[in-house]
């Protein structure tokens, strides 16, 4: 059994313009590991949303895969077959998106239909994917995931969006998103409108959906606090390159990559020294107009001469981690 | 404490900046035909900020914050209570002339919704120049404009003069507001969210310029914002107020506040913040009863946060007090109950 | 000396300022292939209200031996009932038509941005009171009260007929700008001002007003278009029978005429074409302007 749900191979993303073409994700080999939260991190316009939305094809237009293929791997009775997604015609991706890989958004507001009650959403998409007919098993079916998100289930289904809290319409979002029982869930960046108290009881309750239903999941942030509370895995994006990879602890031990360095160093928390916070110099890269060599060479503070001749290629470790650095194996920060 | 009304001749020395006075906001919101909804979204706060001095409000969306932060610029009016300036009493006042408003300026959160879209950045900054000072001359506010763009770090200043908002990229947006909010040279600065909406790696810069600001000019600022580690960063040795439901819930030096929480919500609010290191992630849930906020409409004399409460007896729900304890005011009259011993500790050092 | 010097350095300067503003904004407007076409036949209609009778003289004197003669080199669209040519009409009434368009553009525009900006930033009652008038001119027909009107008062003048027309069609401006103002009134950047204590004839005139300003200009275009809807209308019915050469009143008297008749219905056309090019070059203008000055529309 393959260990991964998804591969990512050698995936390059372009937004081609009137102009001129954007490059949004460079040459990005990932796998998503099974059952597991993998997390994204980046800033604006580092392609974390680009890469994952093109795994059910949501990818905003004009964008389009210029290379490189996806493959979801389906476990069926212990065997594994191999689909390669990013092949899907519209026809073929329908049934599979929703049904295996779903998606919780950032504006639960924008994502539920204003004029529908959440029963009457829920019901529908139910029905578009040929499920179960029958009502009353369907409105079972929606109580028994709302409760489980931990929701009042008979008020919030005769509900219509507005009349639910953030908090509330993100957990009908996620109880949205187990509606078919999906393999993978891709979360982008499903806190960042909400308050600490109830960010901290969706990544819980999700916590507990990842460890119960065993349902693998990707999360979009650019918070690389709660990814060291939450994730499993990180990859760290910058600039569409996938500069760092690995396990949580060694990403925040060793902090190979000076950009995943800096990030740390730049995220100021309530415990900890002050003192010892420093921004990242400089300012995010232009994807227009990206520096020679390493597009991290012009804000990096251990750039040498060679990081501005060619940009590095992918430097794989045994430990499973993976970064896009000249220097990532000899630098270790390991904080013991 | 609303006894002895402070005026001007009375509190010469060690006089706050700004003084709130059992600041109220009542917003009527119409309910069917005849009757008015009330919603208090400010109850009886009572605040001193100091001169140069960095406070915090912080808190979950609808705690009032923000619409505290526009009562202190004069953006509102509160329904009741008193705002004293430099000793002046300034409620009621801001529609007529008086200069001593501009003491307080505003940044706002959006920096693309705070510039004009269709004027230049330049005569973005010239223009609240040239009306607070119609003597100068052209050179002279050139001048001035040069050196406040020096400030905040824009250089060369002529690279971004002459460019219009859209131009420019979130965080150089953020310090434009910046320098225009000191070109008038205030006290007193009101930031709503400043850094919400700023990519991450750009944050702690503007965090710093900020800084900067308030230890060169000896300007106080007032940092409105829910997320209490890039407060704890800016305010460093400034006060926090927590603010939950329109109330003051815990008021005192950020770093004790955020070490040892007192009131039960500041506990569950600090134990929430998500930290950027695997070794503190804690997967308990949160000292709560509920993860529902309270209503904001029919507010009784009793605790606020009652409802949620781990600790609360019968009596909380009739009234409520603050109380003193060596590193801040608490607004919880059960303290004895809570418990006190910090929610991290360094784990090393 | 130096003083008188320097003002005319600044006054110089200004103008520089000014007149590269006003090149970058033409360099933008005019990159949209529908403002060119539109705006270019706009410019030949002015050109002709202009010059037209002077390279085409109008006779308005009478010859029967030559009525009704088909299109030829001498008169290209023929001639009417009593020999004059159709031609030279048509150009005759162009610059008649262009008036009451370009007068009642400007009314329309003028009495609409005061009334709505007014309503929109002040609010209050005085919002509720101009919102009641517009509410009233947009509830009744304007085109019963146009005849109504002509009944009373004698249209001798392009401007009397275009201030009629205006009158009758701000309503809408006022309500749309008005909601402008109100949403932009919200917004942080003119918050911001009130915390600054500037002025509110800066925030009118130097924020406000530029942000509506595009608005205004597709507007303008707009009116024109209904007010020559609105003339042709009125002078159709023969309500205002001041110009005989008017577009409007070269239809109604060939119609008068009988249009059993085919070449009355030829001599209609003619002015009837001039209108719909008018019309779709408008629209086309207006269009146009949408799209370069719009925000809204604005594609990267």
């Amino acid at each position: 059994m393959n260990e991964n749900i998804i591969e990512f191979r050698n995936v390059s993303i372009d937004y081609p313009l009137r102009k001129y073409t954007i490059r949004a994700v460079t040459d990005v080999t990932l796998g998503i590991k099974r059952g597991k939260i993998t997390a994204l991190v980046g800033e604006s316009g580092s392609g974390k949303t680009t890469l994952s939305s093109s795994i059910i094809q949501c990818i905003s237009e004009p964008g389009k895969i210029a290379s490189g293929d996806i493959v979801f791997f389906d476990n069926v009775d212990g065997e594994d077959k191999k689909i390669v997604v990013s092949k899907f015609k519209e026809k073929e991706m329908k049934p599979f998106r929703w049904k295996r890989v779903s998606m919780v958004f950032q504006a639960a507001q924008s994502a539920l239909n204003p004029v529908m009650t959440v029963e009457q959403q829920f019901v529908e998409t139910l029905l578009a994917h040929g499920e179960d007919k029958d009502k009353q098993k369907q409105r079972a079916r929606c109580k028994e995931l709302l409760e489980y998100v931990k929701l009042d289930a008979e008020r919030v289904l005769s509900s219509y969006p507005h009349e639910l809290s953030g908090g509330m319409k993100q957990r009908v979002m996620i109880a949205f998103s187990l509606l078919l029982n999906p393999d993978l869930i891709i979360l982008d960046e499903p806190t960042t409108a909400l308050d600490v108290i109830t960010q901290s009881y969706i990544f819980n309750l999700l916590k507990q959906i990842n460890r119960e239903k065993n349902i693998s999941m990707i999360l979009m942030t650019h918070d690389i606090s709660v990814v060291a509370k939450f994730a499993d895995y990180v990859g760290v994006m910058y600039g569409g390159r996938l500069v760092e990879y690995g396990k949580v602890n060694d990403i925040f031990r060793k902090r190979r990559h000076p950009y995943t360095e800096g990030l740390i160093n730049a995220t100021p928390s309530i415990i900890g020294d002050i003192d010892k916070l420093k921004p990242i110099e400089g300012s995010p890269p232009d994807l227009m107009n990206l520096p020679k060599g390493c597009i991290f060479s012009p804000r990096c503070p251990y750039a040498q001469e060679v990081c501005v001749g060619e940009e590095p290629s992918e430097i794989c470790l045994e430990d499973g981690s993976k970064g896009r650095c000249y220097f990532f194996k000899e630098r270790d920060n390991g904080r013991k | 404490m609303a006894e002895n009304k402070p005026t001007q001749t009375e509190v010469v020395s060690e006089q706050p900046l700004m003084r709130l006075e059992n600041i109220n906001m009542v917003f009527k919101k119409s309910n069917g035909l005849l009757t008015d909804k009330h919603i208090h979204v400010l109850k009886n706060i009572n605040l001193d900020i100091k001169q140069g001095e960095i406070i915090a409000l912080v808190g979950e969306s609808g705690c009032g914050k923000t619409t505290l932060g526009r009562i202190i610029t004069g953006l509102l009016q509160p329904t009741s209570g008193n705002i004293y300036l430099d000793g002046t009493k300034v409620t009621g006042t801001f529609k007529k002339k008086i200069t001593s408003y501009n003491q307080v300026q505003f940044i706002q959160q959006d920096s693309y919704a705070a510039l004009n879209p269709v004027r230049t950045i330049y005569d973005s900054l010239y223009a609240p120049i040239k009306t607070h000072n119609r003597k100068w001359s052209r050179a002279q506010i050139d001048e001035k404009i040069e050196e406040l763009m020096s400030l905040i770090g824009l250089q060369p200043s002529s690279q971004f003069l002459t460019k219009y908002p859209h131009q420019l990229s979130g965080g150089q947006r953020q310090r434009i507001l910046m320098a225009r909010a000191i070109s008038l040279d205030p006290k007193l600065i009101v930031a709503d969210e400043p850094v919400s909406m700023i990519d991450v790696s750009l944050r702690l810069s503007l965090l710093n310029l900020m800084k900067k600001l308030n230890e060169q000019l000896n300007m106080s600022f007032v940092y409105i914002s829910h997320d209490l580690s890039t407060t704890r960063y800016i305010a460093q040795n400034g006060r926090v107020a927590v603010m939950y439901l329109g109330e003051i819930a815990e008021l005192g030096n950020i770093g004790d506040v955020v070490h040892q929480p007192r009131h039960p919500y500041t506990r569950a609010l600090i134990q929430a913040v998500p930290i950027p290191d695997p070794d503190f992630a804690s997967y308990d849930e949160l000292p709560l009863k509920s993860m529902n906020l309270g209503s904001l409409e029919n507010r009784t004399d009793g605790c606020c946060f009652y409802d949620r409460c781990l600790y609360s007896t019968d009596e909380c729900k009739i009234s409520v007090e603050y109380q003193d304890t060596p590193t801040a005011r608490v607004l919880c009259r059960n303290l004895g109950c809570v418990p006190n011993q910090p929610i991290y500790k360094q784990k090393q050092k | 000396m130096v003083k008188v010097k320097n003002f005319f350095i600044l006054v110089g300067k200004r103008l520089r300022e000014f007149f590269i503003g006003v090149g970058k904004t033409c360099k933008k407007v005019f990159s949209n292939p529908k403002t060119i076409a539109g705006f270019s036949i706009l410019m030949v209609f002015v050109f002709i209200a202009l010059f037209g009778e002077l390279i085409f003289p109008y006779n308005a004197d009478t010859d029967v031996a030559n009525k009704y003669l088909d299109p030829s080199w001498e008169h290209p669209f023929g001639t009417d009932w009593l020999g004059r040519d159709v031609f030279r009409q048509v150009i005759a009434g162009t610059s008649s038509v262009l008036e009451i368009a370009f007068f009642s553009a400007i009314f329309t525009v003028v009495i609409g941005t005061v009334l709505g900006i007014v309503s929109g930033f002040v609010g209050g009652w005085v919002d509720k009171i101009i919102m009641g008038i517009t509410n009233i001119f947009l509830s009744i027909p304007s085109f019963p009260v146009y005849l109504l009107l002509a009944a009373i008062i004698t249209i001798d003048t392009p401007v009397t007929l275009a201030l009629m027309i205006s009158i009758w069609s701000w309503a809408g401006l006022c309500r749309a700008i008005r909601v402008q103002v109100m949403s932009l009134k919200e917004r942080d950047f003119i918050q911001i001002c009130a915390v600054m204590r500037m002025s509110k004839a800066h925030i009118i005139f130097k924020e406000l007003l530029p942000n509506v300003f595009s608005y205004i200009v597709i507007n303008f275009v707009m009116a024109m278009r209904n007010a020559i809807m609105a003339s042709v209308g009125i002078m159709l019915v023969g309500l205002a029978a001041y110009d005989p050469t008017n577009w409007g009143a070269i239809i109604n008297a060939a119609r008068t005429k009988g249009l059993i008749n085919a070449k009355n219905i030829a001599i209609l056309m003619y002015p009837l074409v001039a209108i719909v090019i008018f019309q779709a070059a408008m629209l086309m203008l207006a269009n146009g302007l949408d799209e370069t000055l719009n925000p809204r529309l604005k594609v990267m």
